[in-house]
């Protein structure tokens, strides 16, 4: 029997009862659709944390004050003492590393920031010129803070693309005077519209030089000190770099941390991905519940169709034929349903999409592959039986329906 | 060309040993028409699907030309029947979704012959069973002689050695019967051996080679003119 005609004949028997097969094929379209939707969603986040983790910046090291490892007691926490924290010159010293390109010492705090009768509070983030390659943002009008001398305070300050237009609206804002805390700051520049990235607005943040918000907020620690490396193979040297500059600078001790971002970024990229392929998994228990579903169908044909099974023995068809008959109908049948919960998938990526524009909704070719050869498997595994128990009845005692 | 040498065949019912045939020893030449014969229970119907491949004999031999076929496998056994045995049931046994085209192209189908060449084998079969107008219809549009007509093509269409009918007027009116009997007679010139199982005696006077069976036994073998 050619293949041609064995599918041929088996969609003619599928045709031959619409109402099972299309029940057949929504259950197996429904576990596809499953996997494609809940795989497309799980690597939505995962990119959408991978682009937030992009837009910091390129081939960035974070050096943050205090040791985050648990490597016994040291004696400064017996004495309670806090780490020491970071200062601006610890930050100079990082540019003697030949790995680094540039640096930008951030420091964060809260102020009232007013205009006139307008006041809100807002984030005020300390930091230097460079901060606008590092941190890779831009400059909607004006210009950023000035270069130069780090430990020289200035009065002037860059609204974030929000506080400008709820303090000035349409009005020029360039040169004018806003009050922050205690002091007055002139605006200088205004950032483009950003949006959000890693949690911190840039929108709504108001950046001064950062020796203007340590005596803003009377300090002299740095939150944390962003390093660019020169390009991506120098990362690990730039971090060991850092590390060793600020091991000598604070007496033989080892009180920073220093990560990477891709360290970060492969951390996150690891939970994700696991994530993701759970939620698969879990969605393809119902491509099993279906394939559970196909074996109780199959067996109902045969039982249905002892007569005619009889027939073709009759007429001269082998066992291995009936089975491939069989196996035939099962393969058409998940094949029909994968294609269909393809669609169904997709197009509920799609929705998805719209609903939440910033998840880039997408289903992997991976979870897509395996949906589909899930189906197509358990579709054929689960008609094995059935198949076989047509191939083995006993052609006089099948004839007579028996 | 078909022989059955000391063929015995026993079911096992319940815990009980039943024998539907003893010993049966039998020939069968190219062209012949044998009718069997015999009351319920006789044994006529396991014979004949003994002799169709369907069933094996418990012990015998069995030849089918001059081959030992009993000790084929399942799938040999499966081809021998495609290509030598042809089947006429007493309920027809059409696959009801298809077009009676189709049935009768079903065998054609299972041995793998090219489309082309099955479309003008039913063709042909089609027109000389007069049902060319009928070969779209399905079996539940045909009458029941027309049915049987269908079922008589279908197992022709291989050009069998060998055509098996059990009861083949059975299910049909007397006019119908005849016609369908004449139709199967009509093979014989094609040089098919035809064996019809009745037990309807003036059907079976009508073979020129008469077999009586009581209890698993041949109990009479005439040849008349």
């Amino acid at each position: 029997m050619k293949l041609t005609d064995t599918l041929q004949f088996a969609s003619g028997s599928l045709r031959g009862s619409p109402t099972r097969t299309l029940l057949m094929i929504l259950a197996m379209s429904i576990g596809v659709a499953a996997v494609v939707v809940l795989t497309a969603l799980g690597e939505g986040a995962r990119l959408y944390v991978i682009n937030q983790f992009s837009s910091l910046g390129t081939n960035l090291v974070i050096v943050l004050p205090g040791r985050t490892e648990t490597a016994g007691i040291g004696p400064g926490m017996l004495l309670g003492q806090i780490p020491r924290e970071i200062t601006l010159d610890d930050a100079e010293a990082l540019l003697r590393s030949r790995a680094v390109r540039r640096i930008a010492p951030l420091t964060v705090g809260s102020a009232s920031l007013s205009r006139g009768a307008l006041n809100r509070e807002v984030v005020v983030l300390g930091s230097t010129a460079d901060l606008l390659e590092v941190r890779h943002m831009s400059v909607g009008l004006g210009k950023f803070l000035p270069a130069g001398d780090i430990h020289e305070s200035a009065s002037v300050c860059v609204l974030g693309n929000q506080m400008k237009r709820e303090l000035f609206g349409n009005e020029q804002a360039i040169g004018q005077w806003v009050r922050l805390g205690d002091r007055r700051f002139r605006v200088i520049g205004v950032l483009s519209q950003q949006g959000e990235s890693m949690g911190m607005r840039t929108d709504e943040l108001v950046i001064v030089p950062v020796a203007s918000a340590h005596q803003l907020f009377n300090t002299s620690g740095l939150f944390r000190i962003l390093v660019e490396a020169k390009s991506r193979d120098s990362i690990e040297d730039a971090k060991h770099d850092a590390e060793q500059i600020m091991f000598q600078r604070h007496n033989g001790e080892k009180d920073v941390t220093v990560i990477t971002q891709d360290a970060v970024l492969a951390t996150f990229d690891r939970i994700l991905t696991a994530l993701t392929m759970a939620v698969a998994g879990i969605a393809s228990i119902s491509l099993a519940v279906a394939g559970v579903l196909i074996m109780n169908v199959m067996l109902i044909a045969v039982a249905q169709r002892v007569k005619e099974i009889g027939l073709l023995k009759a007429l001269g068809a082998p066992p291995k034929q009936i089975r491939a008959l069989f196996f035939a109908e099962a393969a058409l049948l998940s094949g029909i349903g994968s294609v269909a919960g393809l669609v169904l998938g997709y197009a509920g990526s799609v929705v998805i999409g719209q609903v939440y524009p910033m998840l880039p909704v997408s289903p992997p070719w991976w979870a897509v592959v395996a949906a589909c050869g899930t189906a197509l498997g358990t579709g054929i595994l689960f008609s094995v039986w059935p198949a076989r128990r047509a191939a083995r009845l006993d052609p006089v005692a099948a004839l007579a329906g028996r | 060309m078909i022989e059955l040498q000391n063929v015995c065949r026993t079911f096992i019912v319940g815990d009980q040993q039943v024998a539907a045939l003893r010993d049966i020893n039998l020939r069968l030449d190219a062209a012949e028409y044998i009718s069997i014969m015999g009351p319920s229970g006789s044994g006529k119907s396991t014979l004949l699907n003994l002799i169709g491949l369907l069933d094996r004999p418990s012990s015998g031999t069995y030849l089918l030309d001059e081959g030992n076929v009993t000790q084929l496998s399942d799938e040999q056994q499966a081809n021998a029947r495609r290509d030598k045995i042809g089947f006429v049931f007493q309920s027809f046994h059409l696959v009801p979704r298809l077009t009676a085209a189709q049935n009768v192209e079903l065998p054609m189908i299972l041995a793998g012959i090219p489309p082309e060449e099955r479309k003008a084998r039913v063709q042909v079969l089609m027109q000389n069973y007069g049902l060319s107008e009928r070969a779209d219809h399905r079996p539940d549009q045909l009458s029941g002689g027309q049915r049987q007509r269908v079922a008589i093509a279908r197992a022709t269409v291989m050009n069998p050695t060998v055509l098996l009918a059990d009861e083949p007027t059975g299910n049909l009116d007397r006019n119908t019967g005849w016609e369908v009997l004449k139709l199967l007679e009509g093979l014989m010139d094609k040089g098919i051996t035809l064996v019809v199982v009745t037990h309807d005696a003036e059907i079976g006077a009508r073979a020129r080679r008469q077999i009586h069976m009581l209890d698993g036994r041949i109990l009479s073998d005439e040849q008349t003119n």
